[in-house]
């Protein structure tokens, strides 16, 4: 029951995060909806390895990977938005339409 | 009880998680993370993990506070002073968000989920410290090694320019289509234009006089590449054992047609950086002979004030 609520929630938190990272405009905001998808996954792996791997040290492993995975996006993704507005002024996605051709 | 408190962390955590790209102000949508994260470290410590969730508070509220920096530079509506919905192709995002959703949800509902869970009295973080430093210490020093990679490229990236300038400085970018306009930037106007003056190359300090014949200003007059150069540096770094320290102050004049060559012309030792200034002036360009490739030394010997 425990687990059944947990990996609801982080479901919904998935979706919440894929919803942002595709609607946004803003980087920004784009990143958090990145982050977002992220803290369901990190809520989903506490899930599993507390109810169904009993306790397995490999289980906090991964979930600290996923940490590592959430500091490296922004780190590298705030040093690209800064490398964008250094070169094109830009702020949302919309202006760096050039990179579609 | 640990469940009700598990069920409102979670409903916690998915409100804040909803109100991110609800609420109009970039601050409040970054705190709002940052109250989703902490909902689920509470649900951690609940499911006895407190590693993890500790972790995740600390990192997160760091996180987000540097979030909230960012949302202030780069926002144009920081405060939430006005209504602001920035969305581009809503109805796709939205039915993404619901898929994802339904689909984990149902994948949830449907399976036959594990029920192992952890045995009261575990000691989890001497295990995950164990695993860590033990069977699994290759993972570790590879998300180490991968953090270290973070660092360099986001400094790289966000650096405003590199040792030697702009990497794309005077570069033009490849056209669209072949033998097409430039994409992207425009390439920037001028380079060749002729004024300009030069730079003061290496001004190393040092020598005190000694070996006076080494202090060689070298001028170099009349480049054809008219460069806008700058003083590219006065350093007194004091070399001060250097048996001939070369007092070294590169002249780079600018391209005039009829000055094709290069005029080295060997002042004197002590070039205050007051004349060096005046070097630029072209009656200190006391050598414009006929011969473009001449050198002249006038090696006069006297010593500066270069202390």
């Amino acid at each position: 029951m425990t687990l059944i609520i947990v990996l609801l929630a982080a479901s919904a938190l998935f979706g919440i995060g894929l919803y942002g990272a595709l609607s946004q405009q803003s980087f920004v905001m784009l990143m958090m909806g990145l982050e977002l998808m992220l803290n369901g996954a990190l809520l989903a792996i506490i899930g599993f390895w507390s109810r169904g791997l009993g306790g397995m040290p490999e289980g906090q492993l991964l979930a600290i990977i996923v940490m590592a995975v959430m500091a490296i996006e922004m780190a590298i993704g705030f040093a690209l938005v800064v490398a964008l507005y250094r070169k094109r002024q830009a702020d949302v996605t919309e202006a760096i339409g050039t990179l579609k051709r | 009880m640990t469940d009700l408190a598990i069920i409102l962390l979670a409903l916690f955590g998915v409100w804040t998680g909803w109100r991110v790209f609800r609420v109009d102000s970039m601050v409040r949508a970054s705190f709002a993370l940052m109250l989703s994260f902490i909902a689920t470290a509470g649900i951690g410590l609940l499911l006895s993990a407190p590693y993890i969730g500790v972790a995740t508070v600390f990192m997160m509220a760091v996180e987000m506070l540097v979030m909230a920096i960012f949302m202030v530079m780069f926002m144009m509506n920081p405060a939430g002073l006005n209504p602001m919905s920035m969305v581009h192709q809503h109805r796709l995002s939205i039915g993404a968000g619901v898929v994802a959703f339904a689909g984990l949800g149902a994948a949830v509902l449907l399976s036959d989920l594990p029920d192992s869970p952890v045995a009261p009295g575990t000691d989890v973080v001497a295990q995950l410290g164990f695993e860590l430093l033990g069977p699994s210490m290759l993972i570790f020093e590879t998300a180490g090694v991968t953090l270290l990679a973070t660092m360099l490229g986001a400094v790289i990236l966000s650096s405003r320019q590199g040792r030697f300038g702009m990497a794309d400085h005077g570069s033009r970018p490849p056209g669209l289509e072949p033998g097409g306009a430039p994409a992207g930037r425009r390439p920037e106007k001028g380079g060749g234009h002729g004024h300009g003056h030069g730079g003061h190359g290496g001004h190393g300090d040092g020598g005190h006089g000694r070996a006076s014949d080494d202090h060689g200003g070298e001028h170099r007059g009349h480049m054809s590449d008219g460069d806008h150069e700058g003083h590219a540096g006065y350093s007194p770094d004091g070399a001060m054992g250097a048996p001939g320290p070369e007092h070294g102050a590169t002249h780079r004049t600018p391209a005039k047609s009829e000055h094709g060559g290069e005029h080295r012309t060997a002042h004197g030792p002590g070039h205050a950086p007051q004349d060096q200034k005046a070097a630029d002036a072209p009656q200190e360009d006391a050598a414009p002979n006929a011969d473009p490739h001449a050198h002249h030394r006038k090696g006069t010997g006297h010593d500066g004030d270069d202390t």
